[in-house]
């Protein structure tokens, strides 16, 4: 956990993509809930800011 | 002996286009092989997706195109993403997407399982069972379609084998609660072979010694498959589960010539829903709003996919 966050710190790749990763499958699984509509309401900037973020970390050296 | 063909080539080379070509660097020289696919990517999706997203900023109807084009903003997004219809085709397509996720995964890993273990006619089965993938889901819909006829459907008659109801007692794609699944079975009969080839290399990538060390520690076949197998397998696994998911989100053709989306909306998944936003209301903004939503979905499921996909690469 030590090791992810200073990663994160450190602006590494694993971590960060790890991060936009995690986003992007909230996003979508908020998209397809069947439980409270505001989650999807939210769900798009979730995914929006997970892939935005995918493609910005992806050039952080690993 | 004939001369290599790099010479003839060079030879045949006119001469003033030689000196013109020999005076460009290697980078020009790239950039002028490479320019006309740019360009072609460019036209076909860049192009088109900057339009989608300007046209999801307004108020545009393509069935109106003389009329005044009004920009309203994130106005469409926020209408698609209040709008419990549109999240109710969302769960649909969860259903769909879940479940045919699953019973893929699970079949899909159980055939190649037992297709890779030696025995007579090996080729056989596995070519007859890829058979499936190989059609055009048109044509998949179509005669799925017979086979769910109540009538004269073969599906209905063996299910009323097995149970004992009345054959034309039920319509698998005529009922509210049996249509999501008619579906979901049709799919993951196309689909299940698919999940099995890449399953079979998986466990055709783990190497013999593996197991031969296991039995020489006397692990039981369970313990081989849930230390060994299983743990070397799962990034092939997720790779189909990625793929397939994609896929699926993004189902259309087998739906419509299957359902069309109905009975009412119970099959009516998201690209079903948006094509009928488009090209049935005509509200071509608001569908562009639609599809940028569902683009940014699949591209992110693609990130993933390719980050899984650089995993495997390095195993």
């Amino acid at each position: 956990m030590s090791e992810f966050i200073s990663g994160l710190f450190r602006l590494r790749r694993g971590p960060w993509e790890m991060l936009a990763t995690i986003l992007i499958a909230l996003g979508v699984v908020m998209l397809m809930q069947p439980f409270v509509l505001i989650l999807f309401t939210w769900s798009f900037l979730v995914t929006l800011a997970g892939t935005v973020m995918f493609i910005i970390v992806s050039h952080f050296p690993e | 002996m004939s001369e290599p063909l790099s010479q003839r080539a060079a030879t045949a080379t006119p001469p003033v286009l030689a000196h013109r070509i020999r005076g460009l660097s290697d980078r020009a020289i790239a950039w002028i092989f490479v320019a006309p696919t740019i360009a072609l990517l460019l036209a076909v999706n860049i192009f088109p997706l900057i339009w989608t997203i300007r046209l999801s900023l307004t108020n545009y109807r393509s069935n109106r195109p003389n009329a005044p084009v009004k920009w309203v903003g994130l106005e469409n997004y926020q209408k698609i993403l209040h709008d419990p219809d549109i999240w109710n085709t969302f769960q649909v397509t969860a259903h769909f997407l879940i479940w045919t996720l699953v019973l893929q995964v699970l079949l899909g890993f159980g055939l190649a399982y037992l297709i890779n273990k030696k025995f007579r006619g090996n080729d056989l089965w596995t070519t007859i069972i890829v058979l499936p993938m190989m059609l055009s889901p048109a044509v998949v819909g179509n005669f799925w379609t017979f086979l769910y006829q109540p009538q004269i459907g073969l599906f209905n008659y063996v299910i009323a084998f097995f149970t004992g109801a009345d054959p034309s007692s039920f319509s698998m794609i005529g009922d509210v609660g049996l249509a999501p699944w008619a579906i979901v079975i049709v799919d993951t009969w196309m689909w299940t072979p698919f999940v099995m080839l890449i399953c079979l290399a998986g466990l055709r990538s783990i190497p013999p010694s593996i197991y031969e060390a296991a039995e020489c520690d006397r692990a039981s076949k369970w313990r081989q498959f849930w230390t060994i197998t299983l743990p070397m397998v799962l990034p092939f696994l997720m790779l189909a589960v990625l793929f397939r998911g994609i896929e699926n989100f993004k189902m259309f053709d087998l739906v419509v010539q299957l359902t069309g989306g109905g009975p009412g909306s119970t099959t009516e998944l998201t690209s079903i829903n948006l094509k009928r936003e488009a090209f049935e209301k005509w509200r071509t903004g608001y569908a562009s709003a639609y599809a940028v939503i569902l683009f940014v979905t699949v591209f992110g499921l693609a990130s993933i996919y390719v980050k899984a996909l650089n995993k495997v690469k390095d195993r």
